[in-house]
């Protein structure tokens, strides 16, 4: 008797707890739970990253915003007109094309150096930690202060006056080969010149996020797989070609697609080697890029700067989806 | 083409910095794998197998002692010019290619006096892909594949080159048992029709007696018997090799032989003339015992299996050192199920006597 009652009550509870838990799931406690963990994260995502989004859709569509003319009550008229004004002035095409330029050529050079140094850090066995924290370095370190040491390198005279003894160690070494000077990067320097300063410089600063994953990429390649190549007799150059590069080629066309994205937003490199004056010494914004213009517009005209940044948006979103669409081609498995 | 190993050794350096020991992974192996032969390297985990074949394959340098192909010494040569062709465990298909492409790479690779026409190459794969049946699946990815099928890929791709050895590392391991009877089988096929030296590794004693020419039993680097498999099975050298083959595993009991008679507990059990007095262990194959109700061993019945053609007395024994007994009875035999004690007496020849402390066989006339 006694037995039957535990048994009756177990019984019960057994099924009040079921019921209890389909009840829960009825008015999807479980879902309101997820939706308060997440509470904290979405309100700050609310104020930092969709309102801004928001907010900068709102500003590019009213003509001739600017905070500074809200604060006194001026009304503006909506239209496409900051569009406009982006499109027709005349430095926008300077921006354009230098950030293009820039873009193009650095991410090709140093996705394949960063390939080139990723190979070779996992294929050493000696040193091959320090050598790995040694290539991380520019990662980890200030780009405006990295950009002052170019200059440095890059310079051919201080303070205006040509001296042989304070030219940079790149004219240094032209010198030694039986080049003459070339102005890099001073007053009266050329155009390709100056292009060729920050290519330098925008390779060597992007190797180290690239050549981290890349590295990572084929640490985590199965060794089988080169054995077996060993087995058979496969030569480096096919290895590198036909195993290594195809198994990495996700992270290659993740390291691609984010350099495009770091590429259109070039600015503070430029800053960093030429000064906020972005170009060489009597040549000021020869050297601007899309990023560059959006600042300078920030705080004298608001609705440009927004125009602008969703123009560069969109220039970013239509490459990116080339991008993937390649990749999706190209990359396996 | 007949392998030769002399003397192989391999040791590992140890992990630990600070105890310094080193790991003696393969010791001193001296053996010829008789041309045109299946050999099978069987062990348990740890015993040294694979770096054994790894070390025949190049891609592992040995410590010490020579491998010979033929008459030629290959052991300072690098992998790719042995000539060897190497299924690994787990198969090791380039995953961005298809099988067409995996079991044409080794071709391509060719170079110098050796290159191939594509015409050539192509034909070469298709070859050796009905070899293996997977001419119809040439143009899919690995992982289209289903396990037996990528197998018998990684098969074709170290067949297509003709190589002059074939290694196998645990060939089946990867397969569900059903399909691993198949492809034992479909390896034995292969292996007969394009006669190259093979040799396969493996932990499982069934796969390696089923198909080997010979096997080679290893314990923790050390050759403990070499031998063809029934050769081995009956007449193990040592308790190891007498547990490690067979299944249903060997009877193991503790015993004394006195006055040229083998004891377990009160009961004499067998005559074993030759061995000199002392206390043994004996090793008794489950199909050696005959069910006698005058027999001098007594064992209490703890269940019966019964299997169709056979029939397994599951039962226990105060002097056994496994936790039950197995023997198996062929089903005419009437058995009592209704017995709660059998009787055995025991077939000479399936029951090994080993010492005590080596553990080294002790041989009896029979």
């Amino acid at each position: 008797m006694a037995n039957e009652s535990v048994a009756t009550k177990t019984y019960f509870w057994y099924e009040f707890r079921k019921k209890l838990s389909a009840f829960a799931k009825k008015i999807k406690f479980d879902q309101w739970k997820g939706w308060i963990y997440l509470s904290p994260a979405i309100v700050l995502i609310l104020i930092f990253t969709v309102w801004p989004i928001f907010n900068t859709v709102r500003m590019s569509l009213l003509e001739g915003y600017t905070t500074m003319k809200e604060v006194n009550g001026a009304v503006f008229n909506f239209g496409i007109g900051n569009f406009k004004r982006v499109i027709d002035y005349p430095g926008f095409l300077t921006c354009l094309k230098n950030t293009v330029l820039l873009t193009v050529l650095t991410v090709p050079i140093s996705t394949f150096l960063a390939l080139l140094i990723a190979v070779c850090l996992n294929s050493i066995k000696l040193f091959s930690r320090a050598l790995q924290t040694i290539f991380f370095l520019p990662y980890v370190t200030n780009s405006i202060a990295i950009g002052m040491v170019f200059a440095a390198m890059f310079k051919m005279i201080i303070g205006g006056q040509a001296r042989p003894d304070s030219v940079g160690i790149v004219n240094n070494v032209l010198e030694a080969l039986g080049f003459d000077y070339i102005n890099w990067m001073n007053a009266g320097s050329e155009y390709w010149a100056n292009i060729v300063v920050m290519t330098v410089y925008i390779v060597w600063n992007a190797l180290p996020f690239k050549i981290l994953i890349l590295l990572g990429g084929l640490q985590s390649v199965n060794k089988q797989y080169y054995d077996a190549a060993k087995v058979d007799g496969t030569s480096r150059a096919r290895v590198f070609g036909r195993i290594t590069v195809p198994l990495l080629s996700p992270m290659i066309a993740y390291v691609v697609i984010t350099g495009f994205i770091g590429g259109f937003k070039e600015y503070s490199s430029i800053v960093g080697v030429f000064g906020e004056g972005m170009g060489p010494v009597g040549n000021a914004y020869s050297l601007d890029t899309m990023v560059g213009f959006i600042y300078r517009a920030i705080g004298k005209q608001e609705g440009t700067a927004s125009a602008a940044a969703l123009i560069l948006f969109a220039i970013i979103f239509v490459v990116t989806m080339i991008n993937l669409y390649v990749s999706n081609k190209k990359t396996h498995y | 083409m007949k392998v030769e190993l002399q003397n192989l050794t391999k040791i590992f350096p140890s992990r630990n910095k600070k105890s310094g020991e080193e790991v003696i992974a393969v010791n001193n192996f001296t053996f010829t794998i008789p041309d045109g032969q299946l050999v099978g390297l069987l062990g348990p985990s740890g015993c040294g197998k694979s770096t054994t074949l790894y070390m025949i394959s190049g891609l592992q340098q040995p410590s010490g002692g020579k491998i010979f192909f033929g008459e030629d010494d290959v052991t300072d040569l690098p992998a790719e010019s042995r000539g060897v062709g190497l299924v690994f465990q787990n198969y090791a298909l380039y995953p961005h290619m298809t099988v067409k492409q995996n079991i044409l790479f080794p071709l391509q690779n060719l170079k110098g006096p050796d290159k191939m026409t594509k015409e050539a190459m192509l034909e070469r794969a298709y070859e050796a892909a009905k070899l293996v049946q997977i001419d119809e699946l040439m143009d899919r990815k690995p992982s289209e594949l289903s396990g037996g099928q990528q197998q018998r890929v990684a098969i074709a791709r170290a067949l297509v080159k003709m190589p002059r050895v074939l290694l196998l590392d645990e060939p089946l391991s990867n397969l569900d048992a059903r399909l691993r009877l198949q492809t034992r089988e479909e390896i034995r096929r292969i292996q007969r029709g394009t006669k190259i030296t093979t040799v396969f590794v493996t932990h499982d004693q069934e796969e390696a007696m089923s198909i080997s020419d010979m096997i080679v039993v290893m314990k923790l680097g050390v050759v403990q018997q070499v031998g063809k498999p029934q050769e081995v099975y009956d007449n193990p050298v040592n308790l190891f090799v007498a547990k490690f083959l067979g299944t249903p595993p060997i009877n193991v009991f503790e015993g004394e032989v006195k006055g040229g008679k083998l004891y377990i507990g009160q009961s004499a059990v067998l005559d074993t003339p030759g061995v000199d007095d002392r206390a043994v262990t004996v090793g008794i194959r489950p199909e050696g015992f005959i069910l006698d109700e005058n027999g001098p061993l007594t064992c209490n019945i703890s269940g019966i299996e019964v299997m169709g053609r056979d029939v397994s007395i599951v039962s226990t024994n105060e002097h056994s050192l496994n936790p039950v007994i197995r023997s198996i009875i062929n089903s005419d035999a009437n058995i009592n199920a209704a017995a709660t004690e059998v009787s055995y007496s025991l077939k000479p020849h399936k029951v090994f006597i080993f010492d005590k402390e080596t553990e080294e066989r002790l041989y009896f006339e029979v």
